[in-house]
């Protein structure tokens, strides 16, 4: 029980209310998946389709929002085709492994609760009070990272397992991209955690509430979110990053062999995925259901309503990104990561860290900004010379032997 | 019809030994058994295949080789290492064809060889025919058709911007640049009642005159193209990503795109100013004016600006061509050649006689042989023809500027990911009805 210890709802007696809320809990959030994945499918097709100038999916249901429903059930009844080189078990097992991380993710994000006033406590039948998120682990966003981390094995075990060459490509490039944005991503949630001093979701969302310039967005100083927002779009493999699937090149990469329900799951993960993450950001960076302005009547339904509100704005951003962008090559990607965002992020959080140390001690705030620009800049000018370095090196060498090892990109 | 030699060869970049080889050592020279044999993955794999290497086919069933092209690719990691192109996977017959064909059944056949850029074919067709037969067509339909083949230019380019645009990852670009194609393709729609191979430029002339109101038609396209070409150039010539994907990949010199035969956009990229609108002027071209776009770097984003552009200077011909246009006939009168009009057929017996004579056995050509070369969307569109004196040609050979420009893609791909594999593919623009034929 020490791992949910912090929910007021484990506080004291454990009776057959308080399980009867908890498994509530988690069939609510089930189902809030379940039902923001159909969404978001047709959600995203119909943006993309408006800002291509097409209609969309407009024949299931209401405005086609059972599309994606029908999809489901026609995917359902495909025939399920294993390859011949496959290993059958890795097979059928690689879409359960991305599917359930992504699932296990959103257990940690509190969807409501007014945090203003009562500390995102909700009243409960039965004289109980719960927060609204399924569990609040004292090691919160470590779980998160974990599960991210876990993702990547349905993908590249999915790719390996298929027997089959453009899979392989994919896989590789899955395990190499996935485990590159891993750091950048966590080192843009340290900033998070520096600033909130904890590692619990709740009380990260907690310590942003009493206005905008609480959130996390500004708090840590608008570097980490951005970070993190193009970090996170890599690790969900959505475009402008998408090159573990990149139709164009590797035909649909992982997931090229597979067919039937075993594909329905990771297009389920996928967007799963881009949902749990788009939550993930709301909760860490832009203050979870705290709302912008303070309304205290309806007690449960403003901060919902901002949640939800927050979670569009990235739904739509992931979506807008896709219609937009073209894709990166796998070593653009690469640079991207770890010459840009990993230094990047690694030298803002020292710089959190150099802050919040000052404000222990009562260093001078101004040096401590002095000494960062200064240290920022040396660093910078260090990286970049060693960078263009290496690329002069492997220019020499190509010109020396073109023929040679060195290739363009060895 | 003389190539006038303009080449200025001691300009040319040099090929140092070391080009030499890389482009020799670039194609990978394979059977097709070999290559199912080292294909193989797992267990059953051959084991004297070097562990570091990979051989994948791609295509001819994959989303971007632009149809049925295939390659197979010897990959060291994601790098191209080398690689061969295999074609023949669309392969018609339609040369064969064209020896059982009339002159005049002649342009339904070879319209369908380029199917981006139908008009050209059927001109560069007509063109060698009336050649042989040694016709005039009546100023009217020269410049009628430049109109259409600048109009289909445009249109094959902006299938090009989508194309690209979708290979590189930017799939709204797909629909954008088919929206715009689809306006070009409703006013050849207008004119000539199909959207593709139209069969309306014919030997002796074009099938029908141009409608009433042509010119609002087509002054129409002159004013929503060019606000979408700048919306091209902020989705995708000044974007960084893009600019990242495309420059610096897939580089050639001007040596070595002539050593390889390529012509059209790939050629003028390497800042090698060929353009037969200029260089052969054939048609009215020499009427008018219009410059030939060049790049600096033969990478795959001058291969995509300069095409970008030539919409561009396709339009100022249009603009042109619309202020020209003479009055007058738009066929040649000449009953041997010109079917009669229909009204006629029903007042006169020679009339129906010629319409019968025209469209069983055709017309007689004299013997000889003729090449006919003009500038379509993807660089030197030849058409060479032998006569024997009868109603079908005797040989008729296009030599088609995908087929050529093939040629350069193992060179082109050597070293770069499989990601500039696909961005190369898609800068060459091979259509490959055209290349097979």
């Amino acid at each position: 029980m020490m791992l949910f210890a912090a929910d007021p709802l484990l506080v004291g007696d454990f009776g057959w209310d308080t399980l009867a809320i908890m498994l509530g809990k988690v069939v609510i959030a089930f189902a809030l998946l379940m039902l923001s994945v159909l969404f978001m499918v047709w959600f995203e097709r119909k943006v993309v389709s408006d800002l291509q100038n097409r209609i969309g999916p407009n024949r299931a249901g209401p405005w086609g929002l059972l599309q994606t429903l029908a999809d489901g059930i026609k995917l359902f009844f495909k025939e399920d085709l294993v390859p011949n080189k496959a290993d059958r078990f890795v097979f059928g097992l690689a879409p359960y492994l991305s599917l359930i991380p992504a699932f296990l993710t959103f257990a940690i994000v509190p969807v409501g609760g007014d945090f203003t006033n009562n500390n995102g406590v909700v009243p409960m039948p039965g004289g109980e009070q719960t927060y609204l998120q399924v569990a609040d682990p004292p090691i919160g966003v470590l779980l998160f990272l974990a599960m991210s981390s876990l993702a990547v094995y349905g993908i590249m075990l999915a790719g390996w397992s298929s027997g089959s060459k453009y899979p392989l490509l994919g896989s590789v490039r899955a395990s190499a991209q996935m485990v590159s944005y891993e750091a950048a991503l966590g080192l843009a949630v340290v900033a998070v955690l520096i600033q909130s001093e904890s590692l619990s979701s709740h009380d990260i969302v907690a310590a942003q509430q009493g206005g905008i310039v609480n959130w996390n967005f500004f708090a840590t100083g608008v570097v980490p979110f951005f970070v993190f927002l193009i970090a996170g779009t890599a690790e969900l493999n959505r475009p402008p990053f998408d090159l573990v699937e990149a139709e164009q090149e590797l035909v649909g990469g992982f997931h090229t062999e597979y067919s039937s329900i075993r594909f329905a799951l990771f297009f389920l993960a996928e967007f799963m995925n881009t949902v749990t993450m788009s939550a993930i950001i709301v909760t860490l960076f832009l203050g979870g259901p705290n709302g912008p302005i303070l309304i205290d009547s309806l007690g449960w339904f403003f901060p919902t309503f901002w949640f939800m509100l927050k979670l569009f704005v990235f739904l739509f951003t992931f979506v807008w990104f896709r219609a937009t962008l073209p894709r990166l090559r796998y070593d653009q990607l690469m640079d991207l990561g770890w010459k840009l965002l990993i230094p990047i992020s690694l030298g803002w959080v020292l710089f959190l860290g150099a802050q919040s140390i000052g404000r222990d001690r009562g260093w001078n705030s101004i040096a401590i900004v002095a000494v960062t620009a200064l240290v920022f800049a040396v660093a910078g000018s260090l990286l970049v010379a060693a960078i263009n370095t290496a690329k002069a090196d492997r220019a020499r060498a190509l010109e020396e032997d073109p023929e040679g090892a060195h290739g363009r990109f060895t | 019809m003389a190539i006038t030699d303009k080449t200025e060869t001691d300009t040319l970049p040099e090929l140092t030994d070391a080009r030499v080889r890389a482009r020799e050592s670039a194609v990978l020279r394979l059977s097709e058994s070999a290559m199912a044999r080292l294909g193989e993955m797992g267990p059953d794999a051959p084991i004297d295949v070097d562990d570091e290497r990979m051989f994948i086919n791609m295509g001819p069933s994959h989303p971007s080789t632009h149809g049925v092209l295939r390659l197979m690719l010897e990959l060291e990691g994601e790098t191209v290492r080398r690689s061969k192109p295999v074609i023949g996977y669309l392969h018609t017959g339609m040369e064969k064809t064209g020896e059982q064909l009339t002159y005049l059944q002649g342009p339904t056949n070879v319209t369908r060889m380029d199917y981006a850029a139908p008009l050209f074919n059927e001109l560069v067709f007509s063109l060698a025919v009336e050649e042989l037969v040694g016709i005039e067509v009546p100023e009217r339909a020269t410049w009628i058709r430049m109109l259409m083949c600048e109009l289909n230019r445009m249109a094959s380019n902006l299938l090009f911007m989508a194309t690209n645009g979708m290979d590189l990852g930017a799939v709204s670009m797909m629909i954008y640049g088919w929206r715009e194609r689809e306006d070009i393709l409703r006013f050849f729609e207008m004119v000539t009642g199909l959207r593709m191979n139209h069969n309306y430029i014919r030997p002796g002339g074009v099938a029908a005159d141009l409608p009433d109101g042509w010119q609002a038609e087509v002054e129409r396209l002159l004013e929503i193209i060019p606000p979408r070409l700048e919306e091209y150039d902020v989705l995708m010539t000044g974007q960084p990503i893009w600019r990242d994907r495309l420059q610096g990949v897939g580089v050639m010199n001007s040596a070595e795109a002539l050593a390889l035969g390529v012509t059209g956009p790939l050629l003028r990229s390497t800042g090698y100013a060929w353009d037969l609108r200029r260089d052969q002027p054939y048609l009215a071209y020499d009427e008018v004016e219009f410059d030939v776009l060049v790049g600096s770097y033969g990478d795959c984003f001058d291969r995509y600006a300069i095409r970008l552009n030539e919409i561009r200077e396709s339009m100022r011909i249009v603009r042109q061509v619309i202020d020209k246009m003479p009055a007058g006939d738009v066929r040649v009168q000449d009953k041997k050649i010109t079917p009669p009009p229909r009204a006629r057929i029903d007042e006169s017996m020679e009339a129906l006689i010629h319409h019968f004579k025209i469209f069983t056995e055709g017309y007689k050509v004299p013997e000889g042989e003729v090449y006919v070369g003009v500038e379509s969307p993807r660089g030197e569109l030849g058409c060479y023809m032998v006569s024997d004196g009868g109603s079908h040609p005797y040989r008729m050979h296009i030599r088609a500027p995908s087929f050529v420009n093939l040629q350069c893609l193992p060179y082109l791909m050597q070293d770069g990911l499989i990601a500039d594999a696909v961005a190369n593919i898609s800068t060459v623009d091979p259509i490959m009805g055209e290349v097979d034929r």
